[in-house]
């Protein structure tokens, strides 16, 4: 019997004329691939067809971790000013899922300023001021619900539909469906502004899905993707000399085995040698007008990181990446809330706004559907830590009757959806679940989320877990 | 009846003007009650379906109710369960769910009936309970007749007999017997996870005697570094990580402990019997070592929620939902976890048997132990007194007894009078989640004299970090008190500590377990048992069962599924697939498996083997089916695409793990050390800042010096929120749930991974040294032979040759390219020389060769 090597001498002898020993620089790989004859696994993220003819490609989700305050922001409710500082009669109370606080916990009416804004006269508050100049770009949602009271359970819940760890991330489960419409980037990206999530690498988790749809985190500092800079010492040219010998020699590998899969190693080089280039041009700024990178807040101390990421998140979609999540944390205010509140405002109104102008002048929004939400709302009662402290009320988490908003591809916008009582502390009207929800965002991208399944464990595993209602209100 | 269900049907019965009213005449069952429940209960709650265990087929079953209790009570018609639902008062389950609606003349009749006692006919009784599944791996295992072949001299065990059998029928020949090169990499990656080196290959090679290659299974079965490959596998399934996995994500510095001794257990070939009993119930042998304890650590790896707020019982809950799963899917090869909401869709699991398994696992209770490492004990003792004293001194001089006592009677306080003060709420909030190595929540609640040593120590250290809850920044510093944490912290540093491990135990009164409706904690249903799932051959024990007696149930030789789903995971790690595909379900929906007589000859020997995991392994690693060439085989590409027959072996990408280890061994930098606390090698920026562990809640990843840098990566600490991110990229598993088959993904991040890492460019400029110390003439064969075992073909030595010339061309001009790539130059080769190496070295740890077990 041959050894390996004599196996690879007489196949060599055999290939010797057939083919020269140079490189072959960037032609695209498959056609050679197809050329050679050599075949190549199946390519798991090219495009897929959805279920039904979509209305947005594209997702980004501003998702506001912490929870941010619905009565401080999105839903007014005066009648608070009544009950300040008092008890809420227990029968009022009894039905509430509270972290911190007990249900006897006192009342704190919201100091802003409610105003209408746009044509529908939507009520929005003076600490958004420039999001409130798109009241008729959003449909507000006032009747959001979650199964979920705490943060890391709460947010595995919006983003994989379980409170149990485990399962594939929203973006995941939307890469699964629809592939990818680059093979430059990352069809699903993850950015992050403020200190780290509670839930952390979960919510761009693949779960149980295979690891390609995992979430890949670009920085903002040094390598935007994780190791994609040569190391010191390694010029593109010589990156582009180590890549060819690598081809060379794996295709020497493939003709001996046999096996497709050194085809798409092959092939994911190349890819990688592509990002090595595209990944940079992603985030390089430099072309951008100085108005848009004042619009996005950039210039400001303060709301540099998070518009930085949403301008990213505008640069990402229009390269053919398919969810961008942009994570802002710090809204998880038990205590300060009257500062921390403005605080977190001025750093992401700005930006926030001028993601809708700037997607709407270049014809993006149409095609992209915009989230921006928290895991869970606020209480209108206070959260006293240190009463000896002055300005130290802050809010509990509130899972019933928090607000989120939804812009872009097929929202019917310029509309409130939902109602919460005087107080706030139930659902009046149109209660969404946080499985409605995803349900809703799934057949906005042209999926019917019930039939969008993964088998796993001997079952098929979905996004909404087993529940899950579209809402039809919503789209336009 | 659960206490909710007594309160919402109070409720009802206040309410019941809402329900029709119940008629008046007197009640012929047969002509009043048998058509309306034939015609909407039975097709799920009769003969042929027992939904949410309720029959109304069977008089005696009715009347007893399904999993929620009692639904109907004779004489009460008004507050029966049953009357709610068909009626569909609101907050009970509608009845019919779906369909026509029961009218209220139908529901008058009910109500009547019921009234009037409820009586069923004597001939309502049901034939049988449920009928019996047959399922091929349901089956005994017994000891299947081995086929004859033609081909008898290449039938070398059993193994090859089954599938030559096969191969002969369908005209097939067997690959040839891989090149000696080849399946010396090969063993040695199945067996050890590192690759050969060039010395072992070259004695292999020339080893002329006819058992060589049974000495070099030998020699791999004795190495220390079998329990770190076969220990991984394992680790996956017990979902092993070394943090609590939810929201601060707290290191668990001494989960390694388990991860030691699964190690040790391996590499001393504990049979697999006693390795499940003692994960499973080490804890409740008689008088159990504390090694015995440590193995229960296979059940603390569930995920720990420490945030402020959090419901304690549903933690506890999904807890030991998660051991019910994972022990589940390890050992049976079930996935039960359907089970939690309803009956099983496909496979014969009613809800009731999923929650009399999570039965067994509802009383155990969290304990951390001591648990010293050889050579521990001396030292400590010799400090033991000194530290004591050091530390009476401080807590003395903080006047930490009389603030503590005091605190503690506020707590207790808080306890029963909760809302009155939102500061010392949460300050019992924080003893409930925060206190560090013990059950803070538990030990307040013990009087003072009460305590042992350690239980007074752990509820001290949480007083003295945490008592800023309860009085605020202010004065916890006036106090001086995070001076004293500091200096607490210090001293333990200073003097030697114990090891601990995290167990389990066992309360000597067992609480009542409960099935919960809908799968929600909050709801009960009826009380269950702690028993073994009905469609399995039942334990041989009586009265209340044990994790014990699960444990040896699991192993004993009634069991068909154990010992099947053991010697399928090793299969699939020696062949890339399981003989049944699906390794986490062996259930009616299962992968039909092309060779279920091998499958079940493998487990029948296993166990007659004394569930030997070595000679299990020994046995498939010597026969010809695993000696194969990996080479692809056109003719099978239709016939076979999934090389279910076996004619040939197959290249495998190798794991996350792996591909570290190897480019560490291959460079000459792997340190293989076994065993001890996991280590950090230097985490790239930005990705522990991601987690919530960034905000400051302790020094989660504090940088491993020296030699630990370069272990294997199985020794990488596994932040859940925070992981190590080539692990990550190379398909390592999340560690939530558990998991018996790792992914073998393809990505353009994996490239940019090997090319680009730290760890790999190091692993390149390490080899380039080495290489650049040898001859000129021998540089390239020696690199070759260091990375992939093999000399380079004339081609391969052309086209790297080429390489070198167009990087000297590149290099030889850019000082700082050659500094970078070349650090360090030995005196025999020059700085070009060595960052040219470099280079060199980076493209041969790249290929897909390298990566790849063939």
């Amino acid at each position: 019997m041959q050894n390996e090597r004599q196996l690879i001498e007489s196949h060599l002898r055999r290939d010797f004329l057939r083919r020269g020993l140079t490189g072959i620089g960037t032609v695209a790989l498959s056609s050679l691939l197809a050329a050679e004859g050599r075949t190549e696994a199946p390519d798991p993220l090219v495009p897929r067809k959805p279920h039904f003819a979509p209305k947005a490609k594209n997702v980004i989700f501003l998702f506001q971790e912490g929870a941010p305050s619905q009565m401080d922001l999105f839903d007014p409710k005066p009648a608070l000013q009544k009950w300040h500082g008092q008890s809420l009669p227990p029968e009022m109370t009894k039905d509430l899922k509270l972290a911190f606080i007990k249900p006897t916990a006192k009342v704190l009416a919201s100091p802003r300023k409610f105003a209408k804004y746009g044509q529908s006269g939507m009520e929005l508050s003076d600490l958004i001021p420039e999001m409130a100049k798109h009241a008729d770009d959003i449909c507000l949602i006032r009747s959001m619900h979650s199964e979920a009271f705490n943060h890391h359970p709460g947010q595995l819940l919006l983003f994989s539909g379980s409170m149990i760890g485990g399962r594939p991330s929203m973006g995941s489960w939307v890469t699964y469906g629809l592939g990818s419409e680059t093979r430059n980037l990352p069809a699903f990206v993850a950015l992050q502004s403020g200190p780290g999530t509670s839930a952390g690498s979960d919510l761009w988790s693949n779960g149980f899905l295979p690891s390609l749809y995992q979430g890949t985190v670009l920085r903002t500092g040094g390598d935007p993707i994780l190791y994609l800079g040569n190391p010191a010492g390694i010029t593109r040219e010589s990156q582009r000399a180590r890549l060819d010998a690598l081809r060379d020699l794996n295709q020497e590998r493939q003709d001996l085995t046999g096996d497709a899969e050194i085809a798409s190693r092959i092939h994911s080089y190349e890819l990688a040698y592509r990002m090595q280039m595209a990944g940079p041009e992603a985030v390089d700024f430099s072309k951008e007008s100085p108005t848009t990178l004042d619009a996005y807040g950039i210039n400001d101390k303060e709301s540099r990181a998070y518009g930085t990421n949403l301008l990213m998140a505008r640069r990402l979609v229009e390269r053919g990446v398919r969810f961008v999540l942009c994570m802002h944390s710090g809204w998880d205010m038990h205590s300060g809330i009257n500062g921390a509140l403005p605080k977190l405002c001025g750093q992401t109104d700005k930006a926030s706004a001028a993601l809708l102008t700037d997607l709407k002048q270049r014809g993006l929004l149409d095609e992209t559907l915009v989230v921006w939400g928290g895991e869970f709302g606020r209480t209108p009662m206070s959260e006293m830590r240190r009463p000896d402290e002055a300005n130290n009320a802050g809010r509990d988490h509130h899972p019933n009757g928090y607000s989120i908003w939804m812009a872009g591809g097929g929202v019917k916008t310029g509309q409130v959806i939902g109602e919460t009582d005087e107080l706030g502390l139930t659902i009046t009207k149109d209660k969404i679940d946080v499985h409605d929800l995803q349900a809703t965002i799934l057949h906005l991208l042209g999926l019917e989320h019930t039939q969008l399944t993964y088998r796993h464990f001997g079952r098929n595993f979905r996004l909404t877990d087993v529940s899950g209602q579209l809402v039809k209100q919503l789209i336009s | 009846m659960s206490l909710i269900t007594t309160l919402l049907f109070a409720a009802f019965a206040a309410d019941s003007p809402a329900l029709p009213p119940a008629a008046t005449a007197e009640i012929d069952f047969a002509r009043d009650i048998a058509p309306v429940l034939k015609r909407n209960c039975q097709g799920c709650h009769g003969a042929g379906m027992q939904q949410s265990g309720f029959r109304l087929d069977d008089g005696a079953a009715a009347l007893k109710g399904g999993y929620s209790g009692a639904s109907i009570l004779p004489g009460k018609s008004a507050e029966s369960p049953l009357v709610h639902r068909v009626s569909a008062v609101k907050g009970a389950p509608t009845m019919p769910p779906a369909g026509r609606r029961l009218t209220v003349a139908e529901v008058g009749l009910i109500r009547a009936w019921i009234d009037q006692g409820a009586k069923f006919p004597a001939t309502a009784v049901a034939k049988s309970a449920r009928p019996a599944a047959k399922h091929w791996a349901f089956e005994p295992i017994t000891t299947p007749n081995v086929p004859a072949v033609r081909n008898a001299a290449w039938a070398r065990s059993p193994i090859d007999a089954f599938v030559l059998t096969k191969l002969e029928a369908k005209k097939i020949a067997p690959s040839p017997e891989a090149d000696r090169r080849t399946l010396l990499r090969r063993a040695s990656w199945d067996l050890i996870g590192i690759p050969p080196t060039a010395a072992e290959l070259a004695e292999f090679e020339a080893d002329q005697r006819p058992d060589a290659y049974q000495r070099q299974v030998d020699r791999l079965l004795a190495s220390p570094h079998f329990g770190e490959k076969w220990a991984r596998s394992w680790l996956d399934q017990a979902r092993y990580a070394d943090s609590d996995g939810y929201e601060k994500d707290w290191v668990r510095p001494y989960a390694f402990r388990w991860r030691d001794w699964v190690i040790n257990a391996i590499n001393q070939d504990l049979p697999f019997d006693r390795f499940t009993i003692e994960q499973l119930a080490g804890d409740l042998l008689p008088s159990p070592t504390v090694e015995q304890r440590v193995a229960t650590g296979f059940q603390r790896h569930t995920l720990t929620n420490r945030e402020g707020g959090i419901d304690d019982n549903q933690f506890r809950f999904e807890s030991t939902i998660d051991r019910a799963n994972t022990v589940s899917t390890v050992f049976l090869g079930l996935s039960m976890g359907c089970a939690q909401c309803h009956d099983h869709k496909y496979d014969p699991i009613s809800q009731r048997d999923y929650y009399s398994l999570f039965a067994f696992f509802d009383n155990a209770e969290e304990v951390d132990i001591d648990a010293p490492r050889a050579g521990e004990i001396g030292p400590w003792l010799r400090g033991r007194a000194e530290y004591q004293a050091k530390r009476d001194a401080l807590l003395k001089e903080h006047n930490v007894a009389e603030l503590q006592a005091a605190w503690e009677k506020d707590i207790l306080y808080t306890i029963a009078h909760p809302g009155e003060r939102t500061d010392w709420d949460l300050a019992w909030d924080c003893v409930n989640k925060l206190t560090e190595g013990g059950n803070g929540a538990k030990i307040v609640r013990i009087p003072l004299e009460k305590r042992t040593p350690r239980e007074r120590d752990i509820l001290t250290d949480h007083f003295v970090k945490n008592y800023h809850f309860a009085v605020g920044n202010k004065r916890y510093k006036e106090l001086k008190l995070d001076a004293a944490t500091k200096a607490l912290a210090k001293l333990k540093s200073d003097y030697p500590q114990l090891t601990q491990a995290m167990a389990l135990a066992e309360p000597p009164e067992p609480r009542p377990s409960f099935l919960r409706v809908r799968g929600d904690y909050k709801t009960n249903g009826i009380e269950v048992q702690p028993t073994t799932p009905a469609v399995l051959p039942a334990p041989k024990k009586s009265g209340r069962l044990t994790r014990l007696d699960l444990a040896e149930w699991l192993v004993s030789p009634e069991n068909p599924l154990t010992a099947r789903v053991a010697v399928n995971r090793v299969w699939q790690e020696l062949f890339g697939m399981g003989l049944v595909k699906t390794t986490d379900d062996f259930g009616t929906r299962a992968d039909v498996p092309e060779h279920p007589e091998l499958l079940t000859w493998l487990a029948d020997d296993f166990r007659k083997q004394g569930w030997s995991r070595k000679a299990l392994i020994r046995g498939i690693v010597l026969s010809s089916t695993y000696r194969q060439a990996s080479l692809a085989r056109p003719d099978l590409n239709e016939i076979d695409p999934e090389n279910q027959l076996l004619a040939r072996q197959i290249r495998l990408r190798l794991t996350a793990e792996q591909i570290r280890d190897g480019a560490l061994a291959a460079s000459g930098l792997l340190t293989k050390n076994v065993g001890g606390p996991s280590i950090r090698p230097p985490m790239p920026a930005g990705v522990m800042e991601m987690s919530y562990a960034s905000r400051g809640w302790g020094e989660s990843w504090k940088e491993s010096e020296g030699a630990d840098r370069y272990r294997r990566g199985l020794y990488i600490q596994f932040l859940r929120t925070s992981p190590y991110p080539q692990l990550m990229t190379f398909d390592a598993p999340k560690s939530t749930v558990t998991q018996c088959k790792r992914d073998r993904s393809n990505t353009p991040l994996q490239a940019l991974n090997l090319l680009n890492d730290p760890v790999f460019v190091e692993a390149a400029q390490a080899l380039a040294v080495n290489v650049v110390s040898q001859p000129e003439s021998k540089r390239l064969e020696y690199a070759y032979r260091s990375v992939l075992g093999r000399a380079p073909s004339a081609r391969e030595s052309a086209r790297m040759s080429q390489y070198y010339t167009e990087q000297q061309r590149l290099l030889s001009d850019d000082a700082k390219a050659l500094a970078a790539l070349a650090p360090y130059v030995p005196p025999s080769a020059t700085r070009l020389d060595t960052a040219t190496w470099t280079g060199m070295a980076s493209v041969i740890l790249n290929l897909e060769e390298f990566i790849t077990r063939e």
